[in-house]
């Protein structure tokens, strides 16, 4: 069925696949099964459901919510093998590659033509496309590019029972409901990926960065509401505070205004007339807005520089604590001010500091807890922190996860955000599935009795 | 709870106990499309109006049964639109109905469709309960994407009862180029130009001649235009808003129409056919009597599905047959979220 070598069974063998990018939450797998084509998956999902074992897809293992935690009498089925791009029709604007090629090699394959795939999470050198549908990842361009959903055409499924389907089409619709997108984000929960067709884009020609700060975080919030109000969209808009701003700084000296409040990254992208026409009235915006400095990228490098401090954000911050914990929930702009005020006096009530960086376009916090594991009960203060701030997001008319997904992270938050009665339905979606609860158990929705515990905890 | 949703409960409550089907009718606009309903009908013209929009944020949320063409006038004073360009049908066209067909304009490939820009809904279930998913955000991954799920499902999953959509700018001109050019060397050059980093807004080939719509502001379209070859049409809003409508002659005199959907770089085939060709080439309209056995087979070769939009003979299938495994998924859906089956039976498949 598959190579003796490609299944694991050995304790030593097994340990890198005892967690994922969520390392708090750790678990030995039974068995690791490598498999190397569509059908060596079907026949590992047969066997599993005929002798009724869990499973745990996995891709490169980057994710940040314990979704691929493991199963200790199920089997990880990694997809790392399947790592080839089967096909690039550049007239067409699509690719069709195999579940584990990474985000990254995607756009690399795709350069040679002048194309590229948009969704670009921050873990894109590493994570795999089939982990990338399973999340539905986004990441600072999506604002202008969409997510992975918007960007998927077409998915080859094995199910449960491991039958092999197909769902979308090389069009841009297909009839009836949209498997495709029930698919895209479900977490491992729904079937196994084994082949998608991306949407490939033409590289804009021109991309520069404006970078601004400002005195108080709710001028810079006000500032990016107005820019998208004039009409603009971005290809990514970023927002920093100034705890950030100087840890970044600090960590790769990007040029950053360390004596400012917030700052905001604006990236334009186009032909050489939109890209001005951007600038132009960007850069005004941000005049109205009272920016303390304004500064447009020269060149290329400069515009590498200006984003360095964003993108190290995650390390930098590593570098003044300990331990930080990565939350995900997203808000509708408006809120932004009043939000990041609440997780200010949470900072203040639990003791633990805050670096906020924001995909500040679509309203997407990932607020950054600072703490330190080898404390006794810090660890459990700043899941506890990180839970209020969800509540916040929830209650600003937001939700607890934007692009990291629920994984065993955020399973109890999900009854901040659905009734019973919403869990109920998405718990029978799940059921209709997968009626065993063999893919990926434990993960995503919480079962309704896992409901009643935490409704009368 | 309001008045007219507490209503739509009872009607739903009611049919599921006497195990009687309902047929969900918006505007009445769409008809024409899929298969014949039947059942008690559920009236969800009452079920309209805005309940927030929120300019800043590119955000509307409304009533289902709002029509299309008042929402885009209301979009309109805050200078935005729905990006997807939805046929208004004569303003009959409403939110609910155009997300349960998934019915897009020329702007799709570019732009995307109601499915890609909707945010959250909220729907009735076969066990009359009125549920929420996705929100007003742009990026959610809580739950499994119910919302878009409900995009193309022809009320065959649910009541949709409220939307909520991501608006966008609305651009400040829009140029149109047109130059002659047969169909197969207007699907290539569709597809060669969609290649390169200009603003289009629309791509199709209609009786000899290839259109491309650019968009954005006045003084980007005016440099992209000189990009193209062709002739710049002095009024283009006939053309594009008669292929959105499908009431171009194309469309209105064809007895029996079918829609393809597939890989835009597909050779073009049949050439003695009628064709009209959008999408820079991933939809293709096909006017005339063609055997659906034939053309099915074709297209699912090249990747892709053909719907058959008017001309079928009553209880025959419209959509595309699928495999055994997909029937099955979708049952196994239609099950979960309306056991007793009382939404829109047939509407989609004869078997669903």
């Amino acid at each position: 069925m598959v190579d003796e070598h490609y299944v694991v069974s050995d304790a030593e063998s097994k340990r890198p696949f005892e967690c994922d990018g969520l390392s708090v939450y750790k678990q030995m797998p039974g068995l690791v099964v490598l498999p190397s084509s569509t059908e060596q998956v079907r026949k590992v999902m047969r066997l599993c459901f005929e002798h009724k074992v869990p499973l745990v897809a996995r891709g490169a293992g980057t994710g940040l919510s314990g979704g691929a935690l493991p199963n200790r009498d199920g089997v990880v089925l990694s997809l790392a093998r399947l790592s080839k791009i089967l096909e690039i029709d550049p007239d067409a604007g699509l690719a069709r590659v195999q579940p584990g090629v990474t985000n990254l090699a995607i756009s690399e394959a795709a350069a040679p033509y002048g194309l590229f795939y948009a969704p670009d999470p921050s873990s894109q050198i590493a994570c795999s496309i089939g982990g990338n549908v399973a999340e539905n990842a986004g990441g600072v361009h999506c604002l202008k590019y969409g997510l992975t959903v918007h960007n998927v055409l077409q998915l080859t499924v094995v199910t449960v029972e491991g039958e092999i389907m197909t769902v979308g089409c090389e069009g841009m619709v297909s009839a009836g409901p949209d498997l495709l997108a029930l698919m895209i984000g479900s977490e491992g929960m729904l079937g196994v990926v084994t082949e998608v067709t991306v949407r490939l884009l033409p590289e804009p020609p021109l991309c520069r960065v404006i970078l601004a700060s400002f005195d108080e975080p709710e001028h810079a919030g006000d500032a990016v509401s107005a820019v998208i109000a004039d009409g603009i969209i971005p290809a990514g808009f970023e927002m920093m505070d100034s705890h950030a701003i100087r840890a970044a700084e600090d960590y790769v000296g990007a040029g950053y205004d360390t004596d400012a409040a917030a700052l905001l990254l604006c990236e334009l992208d186009g032909t050489e007339e939109e890209v001005r026409y951007g600038i132009e009235h960007v850069t005004a915006v941000f005049r109205r807005h009272s920016a303390r400095s304004i500064r447009v990228s020269a060149n290329e490098a400069e515009r590498l520089l200006f984003w360095k401090g964003r993108k190290s954000a995650f390390p930098a911050v590593g570098r003044i604590s300990p331990d930080y914990y990565c939350m995900d929930g997203t808000i509708p702009r408006r809120m932004l001010s009043r939000v990041l005020t609440d997780i200010a006096r949470l900072s203040r009530e639990y003791g633990l500091r805050v670096a906020n960086v924001f995909h500040a376009g679509d309203g997407n916090m990932h607020p950054l807890i600072l703490f330190d594991e080898s404390k006794p009960g810090e660890l459990q203060k700043a899941e506890a922190f990180g839970a209020e701030i969800l509540r916040l997001c929830v209650a600003a008319g937001g939700c607890i996860t934007g692009e990291h997904g629920v994984g065993v992270e955020k399973l109890e938050q999900m009854l901040d955000q659905f009734s019973d009665a919403e869990l109920a339905q998405l718990n029978a979606i799940k059921d209709a599935l997968d009626p065993d609860t063999l893919l990926n158990p434990g993960k995503g929705v919480p079962t309704l009795k896992r409901c009643q515990e935490y409704r009368s905890a | 709870m309001s008045v007219v949703v507490a209503d739509l409960l009872e009607q739903v409550r009611d049919a599921t106990a006497k195990g009687r089907a309902l047929c969900i009718v918006g505007g009445n606009s769409k008809k024409h499309l899929g298969r014949e309903a039947t059942g008690e009908r559920v009236d969800m013209s009452a079920c309209s109006g805005v309940v927030d929009y929120q300019p800043s944020e590119l955000v509307v949320t409304v009533r289902a049964g709002t029509k299309i063409s008042d929402l885009q006038r209301l979009l309109a004073e805050e200078n935005q639109v729905l990006a997807s360009e939805p046929p208004e049908f004569e303003g009959n066209a409403t939110v609910g109905g155009t997300l349960a067909c998934n019915l897009s304009g020329p702007s799709r490939p570019w732009q995307g469709s109601i499915r890609d820009h909707v945010l959250g809904v909220r729907i009735i279930n076969g066990k009359a309960e009125h549920l929420r998913f996705g929100g007003e955000v742009m990026k959610n991954v809580a739950g499994y994407d119910i919302s878009r799920l409900m995009a193309g499902a022809m009320g065959t999953l649910g009541i949709l009862t409220e939307i909520t959509l991501k608006v966008a700018p609305k651009p400040e001109a829009t140029v149109t180029v047109r130059r002659p050019a047969g169909a197969s060397d207007g699907v290539r050059a569709m597809n060669d130009l969609c290649r390169r980093p200009l603003p289009v807004s629309g791509a199709c080939w209609h009786e000899g001649n290839m259109y491309i719509r650019l968009a954005g502001p006045a003084s980007v379209i005016a440099a992209a235009a000189d990009q193209v070859d062709g002739s710049v049409l002095s009024d283009d809003r006939g053309f594009w808003s008669g292929l959105r409508e499908t009431d171009l002659s194309f469309f209105a005199d064809a007895e029996d129409l079918w829609c393809l959907s597939l890989r835009s770089t597909c050779d073009h085939f049949m050439p003695d056919a009628n064709w009209l060709i959008d999408w820079r080439g991933a939809r293709r309209w096909l006017a005339g009597h063609s055997d659906r056995d034939t053309l099915e087979r074709f297209v699912r070769d090249v990747g892709g599905e053909a719907w058959h939009m008017r001309g079928a003979q009553k209880g025959d299938e419209v959509f595309p047959d699928r495999s055994e495994a997909y029937r099955r998924m979708l049952l196994r859906l239609k099950q979960a979220l309306d056991p007793g089956g009382v939404f829109n039976p047939g509407r989609l498949y004869s078997w669903m």
